[in-house]
């Protein structure tokens, strides 16, 4: 398969002595939804940065689909688009000019760019807005902006510095909704966000990295795999006795009140195991939900490790 | 990639050049063609009259080239100069960054939209001073194309500002305390005939002395300066400052960190 995205020994020193990456090497498959997770100042934006030529690498390569950036400059910036995590269009300027003058900049024939800027001005919502200036949009509206614009000379590879960062729950899913599908229809995308769960949601493979350093890439099945412990609190209908125990290894019951009890199961029990003692002692469970984010624990422990 | 991909890309940041000047004309044709309307007539008209004739010429007449200069110089330059940093200020400067357009492209881009807001403003003032004055043009080749050289000149350094200001603060330091000196030192409003030894040495280190005065031949056909020399001069700056242009967009030059 194509190697989309290669990165090797990358190194970044910005003039005042901060070392943002210390010598990451990555690689991204063509067609992939690959997570670059890190806390702030980890790195990942001037990842994004020495990518899309914003940010001038101080040693390293960085190749996309087998073309180094630095010899192909023109070339491979035809193959991506980049969708900041600040708004960076003009304020001023109306919602279709931004995305028809971006579609220029691209060397796009007017008429295919007036096509393509309707074409995605409407998968993103946001073409009964085409004539209004784009400092009226709200946040949400000016991130699917920032993406319609990217998309206009339909890339090969999709960057995302957190595009989801203060956008509603509602909207945050529909968005991921699109990016899936652009996704299947084969974009490779690479994606930074501080939502682990849209991570987890959307993403194949993820990288961590900390402190301008890797800690972490792999797949996100065998990443989740390596959590050994999950909790979940159960709502239970009826009123949980005094003293109850689950009597079973590898668990650990905390009972928060009458009816709300916490369970931490690990060692590859299952939770059906747990739902046994339950039925037995005649305790109705109403609901269960886990009470963190499993990858929220994985990253918190991968960040520990490179502490 | 399209074939004229080059051109589309070019046109596309002229036409966004001349839509962000044509949609804010309140600031940018309406305020130098009243300037330039004060001009003539408190200079050209009121003083103007007291004072007689300037190198062979009604003084009205002798102004108005220099005038018209003036404008395109002033309009050529915050052009480029104000459109380029608000750009870097809204960060929308990275649209470009990141596309596939070449530096001369965009460099030749901003370029072309100071020079249409420059050739705006500059006949706007002009037909203004057909109200006052009798222009008849002596050498129509020389009067466009040395109102056309200086207005690159003053694009490509109006660039040079943009990318090195990082407020904007920085955009009026030059236009106030070098530009608007030079200009008013350069021979617009006196011959330098009337200027003792020294200080017409002095007007000869200034550039834009010869392209008013070239200017001024092309209209009336008379000149403090040689022409072919003020041509020289003109196409050595150009080369000199695209240069220096080139050279900072490829570095980065307050674009990349």
């Amino acid at each position: 398969m194509t190697i989309a995205i290669s990165i090797q020994n990358l190194v970044k020193t910005y003039a005042n002595g901060f070392e943002a990456l210390k010598g990451i090497s990555l690689e991204v498959q063509e067609g992939d939804f690959f997570a670059l997770l890190g806390p702030n100042g980890a790195g990942k934006s001037t990842t994004i940065g020495v990518i899309s030529t914003l940010v001038n690498k101080t040693s390293g390569s960085v190749e996309v689909f087998g073309k180094n950036v630095d010899t192909h400059v023109y070339e491979t910036k035809l193959d991506f688009g980049v969708v900041p995590q600040e708004v960076n269009f003009s304020q001023f300027e109306k919602v279709r000019d931004i995305v028809m003058t971006q579609a220029g900049y691209y060397g796009l024939p007017r008429k295919l760019a007036a096509e393509r800027c309707e074409k995605y001005l409407r998968k993103l919502g946001l073409w009964e807005k085409r004539d209004e200036r784009s400092r009226s949009l709200s946040g949400g509206m000016k991130r699917r902006l920032m993406i319609a614009r990217a998309l206009v000379h339909e890339p090969r590879l999709l960057i995302l510095d957190e595009p989801t960062a203060g956008v509603d729950i509602e909207l945050r899913r529909s968005m991921w909704e699109f990016l899936t599908e652009i996704n299947n229809k084969g974009t490779t995308i690479i994606l930074t966000t501080h939502y682990l769960e849209e991570a987890e949601q959307l993403c194949r493979n993820i990288a961590i990295i900390d402190e301008g350093k890797i800690v972490e890439n792999t797949s996100m099945r065998k990443l989740l795999s390596e959590l050994d412990s999950q909790v979940y609190i159960l709502e239970t209908r009826s009123q949980i006795p005094a003293g109850f125990d689950l009597k079973l290894v590898n668990t650990n019951l905390e009972i928060v009140d009458e009816n709300c009890i916490e369970v931490t199961v690990s060692g590859g029990l299952s939770i059906n195991e747990v739902f046994a003692v339950f039925s037995e002692a005649g305790i109705k469970i109403d609901s269960m939900r886990n009470k963190t984010n499993r990858l929220e624990q994985l990253f918190l422990s991968k960040l520990e490790g490179n502490d | 990639m399209f074939s004229n991909h080059k051109y589309i890309a070019f046109e596309t940041i002229v036409i966004r050049e001349i839509r962000r000047f044509g949609r804010i004309w309140l600031q940018t044709l309406v305020p130098p063609a009243i300037t330039i309307g004060l001009y003539f007539v408190i200079f050209g008209n009121l003083v103007g009259s007291r004072i007689g004739e300037m190198g062979g010429y009604r003084y009205m007449e002798f102004i108005v080239p220099g005038l018209i200069m003036m404008s395109v110089i002033q309009n050529s330059y915050s052009n480029v100069v104000s459109s380029f940093f608000s750009h870097k200020f809204q960060h929308s400067i990275e649209e470009l960054l990141v596309s596939p357009v070449p530096n001369y492209v965009i460099l030749s881009g901003f370029i072309v939209g100071g020079m249409a807001r420059g050739m705006a403003v500059g006949l706007i003032v002009t037909v203004m001073s057909l109200f006052f004055a009798n222009l008849e043009i002596q050498n129509l080749l020389i009067t466009v194309t040395v109102v056309l050289l200086t207005s690159i000149v003053f694009a490509l350094a109006g660039f040079i500002n943009a990318l090195f200001a990082n407020s904007f603060d920085d955009i009026s330091i030059i236009p106030t305390f070098v530009l608007t000196p030079l200009i008013y030192l350069g021979g617009v409003f006196y011959s330098v005939e009337l200027l003792p030894p020294f200080w017409k040495f002095v007007s000869a280190l200034n550039p834009i002395f010869y392209m008013v005065n070239t200017f001024r031949y092309g209209i009336l056909g008379t000149s403090d300066v040689d022409v072919t020399w003020a041509f020289f001069i003109l196409c050595v700056f150009i080369v000199i400052l695209f240069t220096c242009c080139i050279w900072l967009l490829r570095r980065g030059t307050g674009l990349r960190s």
